[in-house]
């Protein structure tokens, strides 16, 4: 970074969000399961709708420093949502997927006039809170939710009344990657706007602003609510794509598995949870291959090397590497 | 005599049975250098957190230019030119000091709620604070991460980014505050030229530094205003001597 070549600063900002090779290498990269690993294709579908879980959770923590324990709420409201207008004979995919996001949207922005209003420990506990509470909530209407064996009967229509979801996911890895590499497409230009700057803003020093005349409990509504939206994209897409709901998907487990695939890839960097989803969910599949029931032992192991050894997660480790790696946040 | 740029009527403050602010009635005129002085404890940033909004007063009032200011939140007061800075570098560590300026310019100019164009679209907002950032002379390290910046210019970005909001009334909390000697020219010649468009309200430790930039000097004993004068009167004055100048004949 010389300061030399300096002449026009709007240059230099334009510059360091250009795109570099290693991300189209990433994205030509996630095409290869269709020619190398074909039988793989539902996981390679769910690892990318964890990716876009985890995008979703990135860009509130990544960027804005909102300490989530509960954003599964948002991803499992939109999963139902997307499950019973299905099974309720509204089966097309694409319009379910936006109504369900719109739903979760919703829910996001009433709870960001809450979730604005705190910071770091209180805010845990109110997205736990929130997240606990909804996850109640579901089980005990299981009139409508089927409550812990699951909803069933969701059928889903032909993906542009041509593609029909088959059982080796080509259609559901397909469709979940084009969906995900869009909402990267938005939470990419969102980070390098100046709405993304006053983020950084409110994670780097929650105090200053005020002092330079930032709104930033609008901000924080505001990024919470995009983040909801987009964490309802990724529900839907599970719930579309496996054609029923379960309480999982509202757990406390969901909520703490995205945090530890974010922090697992590293927080902050765009592509964090996308390669946090990829390791986790890969490991997880093997793991639990060679020893079902303790599993999580080997997450453990690998979430406590990666944050003793790698403190800013995976990427952060690989950007160490190669000094002249500008950070993408 | 005008309309002052800022002013405070009865401030009160009190923690539980700390009183921090009693009484503060103060004018500063448009375009002035005031200082704000008085040994530590006497309540000097509390009322710079009073008047910018970050505490709430007990009662009193304060008014920007002919405008209650009172009920407004801090950055609505930011947004009409009532801006501070930090005694402890209040800044953004991992943000380079250009990102950290056109931050604060693009909260000021509005584009800060954009998410769907690109920061350096804005070329205007980019070069304004560029702009400012030559003009404090730190153009040529303002790509490097705030942390990584010498002391005394971390002091020089706090500034920075308080002009980027276009201040009419200024409030400095000790400027110099830690700043090595080798390092304090560059501050003092920012100081010096600071607009006259500017009032200016700093709180300072080191007398040379008040007796050289302040008109006008108030002095804060335990949360109240003892007195009020030019430096030449503040410097005669027993009352400050004994309070104030004469704790460091006791050390």
């Amino acid at each position: 970074m010389s300061s030399s070549a300096f002449a026009e600063p709007q240059r230099y900002l334009a510059a360091r969000i250009r795109w570099r090779p290693v991300e189209i290498a990433f994205w030509l990269a996630t095409l290869l399961p269709f020619v190398l690993t074909p039988n793989y294709l539902v996981l390679a579908s769910q690892i990318a709708i964890t990716a876009l879980f985890a995008l979703s959770l990135d860009l509130i923590l990544g960027y804005a420093g909102i300490v989530s324990l509960g954003h599964a709420a948002y991803f499992g409201f939109a999963s139902y949502t997307a499950g019973l207008i299905a099974k309720w004979g509204w089966g097309e995919p694409l319009s379910g997927l936006v109504i369900a996001a719109t739903a979760a949207g919703l829910l996001g922005y009433l709870t960001s006039f809450i979730i604005a209003r705190f910071r770091h420990l209180a805010l845990i506990m109110i997205t736990l809170g929130l997240g606990l509470l909804l996850a109640e909530a579901a089980n005990s209407a299981s009139w409508l939710t089927g409550g812990a064996d699951g909803l069933q009967g969701v059928r889903m229509w032909k993906l542009f009344g041509l593609f029909e979801f088959d059982l080796y996911g080509t259609v559901a890895y397909t469709y979940s990657l084009v969906v995900l590499f869009a909402a990267f497409l938005v939470a990419r230009r969102l980070i390098n706007s100046p709405f993304g700057l006053a983020l950084r803003g409110i994670r780097e020093n929650a105090v200053r602003m005020p002092a330079i005349g930032a709104p930033s409990p609008a901000h924080i509504r505001k990024i919470y609510t995009i983040a909801a939206v987009m964490a309802g994209v990724a529900g839907a897409l599970l719930a579309q794509t496996t054609e029923t709901v379960s309480l999982e998907t509202l757990s406390f487990q969901r909520s703490a598995d995205v945090l530890v695939i974010l922090i697992l890839g590293g927080a902050g960097r765009l592509y964090g949870g996308l390669v946090g989803a990829i390791i986790y969910m890969v490991a997880r599949d093997q793991f639990s291959g060679i020893n079902p029931q303790y599993w999580y032992f080997w997450i453990g192991t690998l979430l406590v090397a990666v944050v003793i050894f790698l403190p800013n997660g995976i990427l952060g480790g690989l950007a160490r590497l190669k000094p002249f790696a500008r950070r993408s946040a | 005599m005008s309309t002052p740029a800022l002013s405070t009527r009865g401030l009160d403050k009190s923690f539980g049975s700390l009183v921090v602010a009693k009484d503060i009635a103060l004018d500063l005129p448009p375009g002035e250098r005031y200082a704000l002085i008085g040994p530590n404890g006497a309540g000097k940033t509390t009322l710079i957190n009073l008047m910018t909004g970050m505490l709430k007063p007990d009662s009193g009032r304060i008014l920007l230019g002919a405008d209650e200011i009172t009920a407004l939140g801090p950055e609505q007061r930011v947004k009409r030119g009532l801006v501070r800075t930090f005694q402890i570098n209040t800044l953004f560590p991992h943000l380079n000091a250009l990102e950290a300026v056109t931050l604060a310019v693009c909260e000021r100019r509005g584009y800060a709620g954009t998410w769907w164009r690109k920061l350096s679209a804005y070329a205007d907002a980019v070069d304004e604070a560029h702009a400012i950032l030559l003009s404090l002379g730190l153009a040529a390290s303002c790509t490097r991460p705030t942390r990584e910046l010498a002391y005394g210019q971390q002091r020089l970005l706090e500034i920075a980014l308080a002009l980027a909001t276009r201040p009419k009334v200024l409030l400095l909390d000790e400027p110099a505050a830690g700043v090595p000697q080798g390092e304090s020219a560059e501050l003092f010649v920012v100081l010096a030229n600071l607009s006259r468009d500017i009032a200016v309200l700093f709180i300072e430790h080191d007398m040379n530094v008040v007796f050289r930039f302040a008109s006008r000097i108030i002095v804060m004993v335990g949360g109240r205003i003892l007195t009020e004068g030019t430096p030449q009167e503040i410097a005669a004055d027993a009352r400050v001597r004994e309070v104030y100048l004469g704790r460091t004949r006791h050390g």
